[in-house]
């Protein structure tokens, strides 16, 4: 019998090589000083104000992103599922959807400078034809809301493509059981709907914020590092652009695993409710 | 994202017990939910739209000048191998390691199984940025094994090789539950295999169509990877992409609109291979 470990040891030692032993390095030098002593001092570095600003930005940005994406991602698959629209846009959707959520990064981000930047296209169109200016209405997309609105790209996609199984398992015969009762199209879904469906609704929107805030990629292409995220900072240290004592940047590191481990926990736990209605 | 695990809409078997009387109307779709559609549409082609025709424009007409600028630039060629020789790394890498486990696990260790579900969602709770941080702690020479990886090729595979664990364990644990692991892997002892045969000859051309899905997704990863490659100073096309970018936006539209087209490929072809069920009947029982 333990003759059958020997089967599943390279991918052990590969991923302990790879993962397992750099990540608890991390978590431990996040509790450790410069002595190998164990502290929790480096986890003032949280108060230092850009660091702060940073987690500000970084939980905000996810958080919002979140909120929109599970919001339009969700209304996309209702309305795909619905049983009035056409049967051929739920496949294009799902599809499209697939391929959206792995755009993120350095093409996504050059994508909306060419539509949105100074010289973008939709920028050019709405100055040359409609003689409207972005600019003069205050709209950059190199801001917090311009980021905002290049990762709905990939977060919307994400919610439409948990949202369908879900919303598909939302059974005909419950809304005709409701009707035959005299219930309204409000009372279904006060009393059926929205009880089975905020759970996943809720995990899915973990998911995404989760999925937000580990981003690095689109954020740097756009700005080169000008906008201030958590995961911009560990970046910088990596790359020796900033001091940080190694144990603070650990600390930082660590507070990320922290909250995107809540996140998947949370949405995992929420999972398994789900699947009580919704196989 | 496993597309192919889309379940059957019940209004279709539903629907066929139950066609409404001729002149009966459907329910119309409800306002917001057109809006969200259109406005969805929307929001999703423009960009791509506008990226093409940036790629396509200077300011000055129709010209092809954006795509031969990075077309005759050695850079563009030199970081596409450097990307291509490490997709293909990981790609063969991630089968080579996860396949014969999984098979493993399938077989042997059903109770294994998760542990390797965790394992191979690690990826996802340590983003890219905290795996650099860690890699570089680890194994920038200064860890507690003073090996120095950071800057041989083996570092980028490896940690490309942990950002596929997720699709490729996935993909290719899904194939082998759809088949009869056991049955095969009976009759093909009987016959006198060994286990190499087994792997390669008799389970792995049923679980083809995972593997290459799963391999496809893998390759399109590592090709628009670029936190690993950035910080640990490999030219890979992505950074390339981002530094033309910089100063050229319609050379970045066109290098962009390249990148999207590597997606498309990748993920179409994965579309086109999930149509194919994966074998149910065994071959040796023809």
């Amino acid at each position: 019998m333990p003759l059958a470990w020997l089967g599943v040891l390279p991918f052990l030692i590969f991923a302990f090589v790879f993962l397992g032993l750099p990540t608890v390095l991390v978590v431990i030098g996040a509790f450790t000083d410069a002595n190998a002593h164990p502290t929790l001092g480096n986890f003032s570095i949280l108060t230092q104000h850009n660091v702060l600003n940073a987690y500000q930005t970084s939980i905000a940005i996810s958080g919002v992103s979140a909120v929109g994406g599970a919001v339009v991602g969700f209304l996309l698959a209702y309305a795909a599922l619905h049983e009035a629209s056409y049967r051929w846009i739920r496949p294009i959707l799902v599809t499209f959807s697939g391929v959206a959520s792995n755009f993120a990064g350095v093409p996504l981000a050059y994508a909306f400078i060419s539509t949105l930047g100074f010289t973008g296209t939709l920028t050019l169109l709405l100055n040359n034809v409609f003689h409207i200016s972005l600019e003069q209405m205050g709209f950059s997309l190199y801001t917090f809301w311009g980021l905002a609105l290049i990762y709905l790209y990939f977060q919307i996609p994400l919610m439409v493509l948990l949202m369908v199984p879900t919303i598909q398992g939302l059974r005909r015969e419950w809304r005709e059981a409701s009707e035959s009762l005299g219930a309204s199209t409000a009372q279904f879904w006060l009393h059926v709907g929205l009880p089975i469906l905020t759970p996943p609704v809720l995990a899915a929107s973990l998911l995404l914020f989760g999925n937000a805030f580990g981003a690095y990629a689109t954020a740097y292409a756009l700005a080169q590092g000008g906008i201030n995220l958590v995961s911009i900072l560990i970046g910088y240290f990596v790359a020796g652009n900033i001091s940080f004592e190694p144990n603070a940047a650990d600390a930082m590191a660590s507070g990320m695993i922290v909250i995107m481990t809540f996140c998947i926990l949370v949405f995992s736990v929420l999972q398994r409710r789900t699947s009580r209605w919704i196989k | 994202m496993s597309v192919a695990t889309e379940r059957i809409a019940p209004t279709v078997g539903a629907d066929a017990r139950t066609v409404p009387p001729a002149g009966f109307r459907r329910s119309r779709l409800a306002f917001p939910l057109l809006v969200a559609l259109v406005v969805g549409t929307l929001y999703f082609l423009i960009p791509l739209l506008a990226t093409i025709q940036s790629s396509l424009d200077e300011g000055r007409g129709f010209t092809f000048d954006a795509y031969r600028n990075f077309l005759r630039d050695g850079d563009f060629y030199r970081t596409i191998s450097t990307s291509l020789f490490y997709a293909f790394l990981t790609v063969v890498g991630s089968v080579v390691l996860i396949f014969p486990t999984a098979y493993w696990v399938n077989l042997r260790m059903p109770w294994f199984r998760p542990v390797m579900t965790l394992v191979t969602f690690l990826p996802f709770v340590i983003p890219p940025v905290i795996l650099s941080l860690a890699l570089q702690q680890a194994w920038g020479g200064t860890g507690p094994i003073p090996i120095a990886l950071v800057g041989t090729p083996l570092l980028l595979a490896g940690a490309y090789v942990v950002l596929s664990f997720p699709y490729m364990y996935g993909a290719i644990d899904n194939g082998l539950r759809a088949m009869d692991i056991h049955t095969l892997t009976e009759a093909a002892q009987s016959l006198g295999a060994n286990l190499g045969t087994i792997l390669i000859r008799v389970i792995l051309p049923n679980l083809w169509p995972a593997v290459v899905s799963g391999a496809l997704l893998s390759f399109s990863i590592v090709m628009g990877e670029f936190v690993l490659a950035s910080l640990f100073n490999y030219f890979t096309f992505p950074i390339y992409l981002n530094y033309r970018g910089q100063n050229e936006p319609h050379v970045a539209a066109a290098l962009t609109v390249f990148s999207f087209a590597i997606t498309w490929i990748c993920l179409g072809l994965i579309q086109l291979l999930s149509r194919r069920a994966p074998g149910a009947a065994p071959v040796a029982t023809r």
